[in-house]
């Protein structure tokens, strides 16, 4: 892929791609004015498919970066400043998800009242969650995002 | 630290659980008090349940406090479509305590978040009902002088049935062990398993309801199998009066077992066990009067002497 070099911001590399654009909607890229690059799709000798997203002088708070945890969990985090990774991160799943998961209980007060959905991490390597509310727990192939 | 509100058995610890027993049993001797006395609890049940709000109703009357509320959500404002957030805020600048029912799972931790004042959890949906609970676990100690390394049977519907998974995670701090007793459609499920192996808590499992799973036990606890349960109707057939308790399969039991149901029963004890001494089953339901007036203090932080 041509595309011109970070001189400064984020490269978030290996990107499942099917989950590539719950990347873009949970970093809420849509809302940003920077200089933005998407690639999907391309080859990767470790995943077979991968995407990659660059955001021009643009560095994610930890809060924002860990929200991709639940569905890109291996991504590489490139901090990139004068055109040299200056740091690699991994995201990391948090202990409480907020406002991000929908849960999978039609009898759940969060999808009853107009209020904010709330998670813990059970499980941060099996990717379980378990509803603050209900109660019900939810596992990784089940999460539906808001 | 006492909490707050009452909306999950796992809120209460080995210690707030003694705590609350302890009061309940004070009750007992004496329930008519002055201790509500110019007091206002609210009963919301936005779903109705008679039993378990005659059961509060009397509690906080024979302490001389007064109600408000409403015992059906068609009288409330939920029908104009107000959100419960709403209703919550409103009626905690009336009340000094609420006590809620409600069908949505969860409602109760949420009630409790926004509430200014003391929440009691009454039932959210097929979630928790812990002042159940708590009566069964007084109920227990009561019968049998502890709650310590107890043998209880569970009898009925495992699979769905909100009171025995409370009940597991009640005992939980006592070292029970647990018979297991349903058909395979309602069989306890995986995540209470995996709870007592976690806890170190020894079980069996039955599906077969004979005097074997009852006769070493001190507490027998009965549920209802519920028809509308059943994906196979023909399984409900089959099994409808397997878990049945008749008399005469007590006979071998130990002479300080006791019966125990969260009651309404339908079929599930026959008649004929309610005159034996072992059943307990009304005694049991009198007893959330004394528990639920023990919460509520608890909760108000009034001292009980």
């Amino acid at each position: 892929m041509q595309v011109a070099a970070l001189e400064n911001g984020t490269a978030i590399d290996h990107i499942p791609s099917d989950a590539l654009f719950k990347v873009v909607t949970l970093l809420q890229l849509q809302k940003l004015n920077n200089r933005i690059t998407i690639g999907n799709n391309l080859k990767s000798g470790k995943m077979g498919s991968k995407g990659i997203i660059k955001v021009s002088d643009k560095f994610f708070r930890e809060d924002e970066i860990n929200r991709i945890a639940l569905v890109a969990p291996n991504v590489n985090l490139n901090i990139i400043r004068n055109f040299e990774v200056v740091e690699k991160k991994k995201v990391v799943l948090p202990d409480e998800i907020i406002e991000i998961v929908r849960c999978n209980n039609p009898k759940c007060i969060t999808n009853n009242e107009p209020m904010k959905t709330r998670f813990h991490v059970i499980d941060k390597e099996m990717v379980e969650l378990q509803c603050h509310y209900c109660e019900l727990k939810i596992r990784k192939e089940e999460i539906e995002l808001i | 630290m006492s909490p707050k509100s009452l909306v999950n058995i796992g809120d209460y610890s080995r210690e707030d659980i003694l705590r609350i027993l302890q009061t309940a049993s004070r009750f007992k001797e004496n329930p008519n008090r002055d201790l509500l006395k110019g007091r206002v609890c609210a009963t919301l049940f936005f779903e109705p349940s008679t039993r378990t709000r005659l059961s509060f109703e009397t509690a906080v009357n024979r302490l001389r406090g007064r109600i408000i509320g409403f015992s059906d959500a068609a009288t409330s404002s939920s029908t104009k479509g107000e959100s419960l957030k709403d209703t919550i805020m409103m009626v905690s600048n009336y009340a000094d305590l609420i006590i809620m029912r409600h069908h949505l799972e969860g409602s109760a931790r949420y009630a409790s978040e926004i509430s200014p004042v003391p929440m009691i959890n009454a039932g959210d949906g097929s979630n928790q009902h812990p002042t159940q609970t708590l009566l069964d676990l007084f109920t227990i100690y009561e019968t049998q002088g502890t709650l310590e390394k107890l043998a209880i049977t569970v009898v009925g519907d495992l699979k769905y049935g909100r009171a025995v998974h409370s009940l597991i995670q009640g005992l939980s701090h006592f070292n029970p062990s647990f018979h297991f007793v349903a058909p395979e459609e309602l069989a306890i499920p995986e995540k209470y398993k995996l709870f007592c192996d976690r806890q170190g808590i020894p079980y069996r499992e039955y599906t077969d309801f004979s005097p074997a799973a009852i006769n070493g036990s001190d507490i027998l606890y009965m549920t209802r199998v519920q028809k509308e349960r059943f994906t196979d109707l023909m399984e409900y057939e089959k099994v409808k009066n397997v878990y049945v308790l008749h008399n005469e399969m007590l006979s071998d039991s130990k002479e300080s077992l006791r019966v125990l149901h969260p009651l309404p029963r339908v079929k599930e004890i026959n008649q004929d066990v309610d005159d034996n001494p072992k059943a307990y089953y009304f005694q049991q339901a009198k007893n959330g009067i004394y528990v639920r007036q023990a919460v509520i203090c608890d909760l108000l932080g009034i001292e009980v002497e």
